[in-house]
């Protein structure tokens, strides 16, 4: 995975809350084998109709969405599923990070494990970006902040161990391979 | 000594090293379950580090969300309808075998949906750690495991190490009261629950699920109780284990035999949150108020009991859009809405003792004109045992499906999908936007509520047929 810290991005602002996984990426597309170009059907049902065409007044149909990598979103966002699809999808399409007063906790995880960051900040602050799409932020994960227009500084937290893996490029799955002796002796005690 | 949850207790007794202020712990698994959908790429994984399966004794895995539930397509006299579906059940088969994972696949007879075939199979046992790359993996708690769903990364970690770095959740305790009226279902309890936690209620949190009501429940209403756990945004959810729990288990294949059943049991007996022992939050339900609950929203934290009225929420838009969705309006009313689809299946509601309280619902009666029907069962023993018992004849004489097990239209990933604009009534979890299909509007509600529907076409209270 290639280090993260810095993400220099304008917003895009979908203002629900609750939005699920299911809308991130229809389960219909959840039949593939791969992780690859699952961009394309990053909220499919909102991006396009039932016959494939593109509906012009969703926000990521709309020119201003270009080029954007942070997501806004409203509260428990990424509830549902487990599919690890919704980020696949979410970085396939350009996004580095989304923001929200609450994610939910999977997709969280999963989204760590992807670099894409999750980050979550109070409601006042979150009230502010959802009212103000296109800001232009600027976040530092070493430092943990996420910088306003104005240049507010907003803290937000994450997981020490993944934010040191992010930062680093580090794979989680090397870290648990070298507690092999650990491991081992976890298992002959149990079985003891 | 420190007063302990059940859950702390199941936590500590697999911390292969603890956590720290700058690394999670590490946590050992005693059961992986795996399927079709959320396995290929942490296959490939192994397969491009060169790693092998850790634990194959521990790994178990079957095929049930895009596989279909047509017994022709079952069969093989058909060709399975979704291509990309065949496909991506031929690589669970290829991946099985070239690792060596045991798998129930589709010419097993122990076969099913994979949250009904380990506790049937008797593989989920109280104190286990249970994990799969599926977020109603909760659903094994009702054992007094603690069982959580995962990404593909982390099955693939599963897969490399039987191990999985987590932060330790908090708990919260849902504290029953009383005992559910007539007629008013496990199902009913848990929407209730999530109606008053809401969807977020429980995020970061392993609840553990106590009191009267839920003692009272038999194992398959307890694993409906669990099973929804994830709808309320929890990690997990549990259920100290019992008599019930153990005269589920003792004749399950893969439960402890003779004296290790004896052993087992001694240390099962210890899972149960001591007294005294604090949980991070409590939430109490009195069930004996409860009536049959329906879902009218997007999500299941909009439910309601099936006599009351959509309610308004003036000047939020996000609720306003889900009505628009659902096509209904504030104060209209959720008894006697017509339905098109009833649903009977999934992890939820697809065991024999919920189709047994549908069956005896359909007994005697027909499917309601212009509506489908389509009943599923969880795995192919319970679908033998209904045919058996003869609940199949009753479903399919009164002009209902009666279909292979398999996830079906819970998640339409297989064909079993619902049509734009109809209205679903189903036992399923989720009643997401699209869920069962493009425009779909599912309204989740007990396997009863679901039979009556079916009987009548419309929204009904179930109790006047029980």
């Amino acid at each position: 995975m290639e280090p993260i810290n810095i993400i220099d991005s304008k917003t895009i602002v979908l203002p629900f809350t609750d939005i699920d996984t299911d809308q991130i990426i229809p389960a219909r597309f959840l039949t593939t084998t791969t992780k690859e170009g699952l961009g394309k059907n990053a909220f499919a049902d909102w991006r396009y109709d039932a016959q494939g065409n593109v509906k012009s007044d969703f926000i990521l149909n709309q020119p201003a969405a270009k080029g954007c990598a942070i997501l806004v979103a409203g509260r428990n966002f990424g509830c549902g599923s487990s599919r690890e699809h919704a980020p696949w999808s979410l970085l396939d399409y350009g996004f580095r990070a989304v923001i929200s007063s609450e994610i939910a906790d999977i997709f969280r995880s999963n989204s760590l494990k992807n670099g894409l960051l999750p980050i979550v900040v109070d409601e006042t602050a979150h009230k502010w970006l959802l009212a103000n799409p296109g800001a232009q932020l600027h976040v530092n994960l070493s430092e943990n902040t996420l910088t306003l227009p104005d240049g507010t500084k907003v803290k937000f937290p994450i997981e020490a161990f993944a934010r040191y893996c992010l930062l680093n490029g580090v794979d989680e799955l090397g870290y648990l391979l070298k507690q092999a002796d650990a491991i081992g002796k976890f298992e002959q005690k149990a079985s003891a | 000594m420190t007063a302990k949850t059940l859950f702390e207790k199941v936590w500590e007794q697999h911390e292969v090293v603890p956590e720290t202020v700058d690394t999670p712990a590490v946590l050992y698994i005693d059961l992986h379950l795996v399927h079709e959908v959320t396995s290929p790429q942490a296959f490939a994984l192994l397969n491009e580090q060169g790693l092998k399966v850790r634990r194959l004794d521990r790994t178990l895995a079957t095929m049930d969300h895009s596989t279909p539930t047509d017994p022709a397509e079952i069969a093989g006299r058909v060709p399975i309808r979704v291509a990309s579906a065949a496909a991506q059940i031929k690589q669970l088969e290829a991946n099985c075998k070239a690792f060596g994972v045991e798998l129930l696949g589709l010419d097993s007879g122990d076969r099913g949906i994979v949250h009904i075939i380990g506790p049937e199979q008797g593989a989920t046992q109280p104190g286990k750690t249970i994990v799969c790359g599926d977020s109603h993996t909760a659903t094994h708690g009702a054992f007094g495991a603690l069982a959580f769903g995962i990404g593909t990364t982390e099955v693939g970690h599963v897969l490399a190490t039987q191990c999985l770095l987590q932060r330790r959740p908090k708990t919260l305790a849902i504290n029953t009261s009383g005992k559910l009226p007539a007629g008013v279902t496990a199902k009913d309890l848990i929407l209730a629950i999530i109606g008053k936690i809401g969807v977020s209620g429980g995020t970061g949190h392993v609840m553990e699920y106590r009191g009267p009501a839920i003692e009272a429940l038999s194992m398959d209403g307890r694993m409906t109780v669990c099973n929804m756990s994830i709808e309320a945004g929890a990690r997990a959810g549990m259920i100290a284990p019992d008599a019930t729990t153990y005269e589920y288990l003792k004749n399950t294949p893969r439960a402890p035999k003779g004296a290790d059943w004896d052993r087992a049991l001694a240390k099962w007996n210890q899972l149960r949150t001591d007294a005294g022992a604090k949980f991070d939050r409590e939430v109490s339900i009195d069930a004996t108020s409860l009536e049959p609950m329906i879902t009218y929203g997007t999500h299941p934290g909009m439910v309601l009991p099936l006599s009351a009225q959509v309610p308004d929420q003036p000047g939020d838009p996000v609720f306003k859009k889900a009505l628009d969705y659902m096509g209904l309006q504030p104060g209209d009313a959720l008894k006697g809405k017509a339905v098109q689809v009833v649903f009977i299946g999934s992890c939820t509601n697809a065991r024999l003792s919920d189709l047994e309280l549908a069956a005896q619902i359909f007994n005697g009666r027909k499917v309601a004109n212009g509506v489908r029907v389509l009943v599923v069962p969880g795995s192919q023993r319970i679908k033998r045992e209904a045919e058996a018992r003869g609940l199949a004849k009753i479903f399919t004489d009164a002009g209902a499906e009666w279909r292979e097990s398999g996830c079906s239209m819970c998640i339409g990933m297989n064909g079993d999908l619902v049509g734009k604009g109809q209205y679903s009534v189903s036992t399923s979890n989720r009643n997401f936007e699209g869920r069962q299909g493009q425009g779909a509007r599912t309204l989740l509600a007990s396997p009863a509520t679901a039979a009556a529907a079916a009987v009548t076409g419309r929204i009904t209270d179930p109790r006047q047929f029980l």
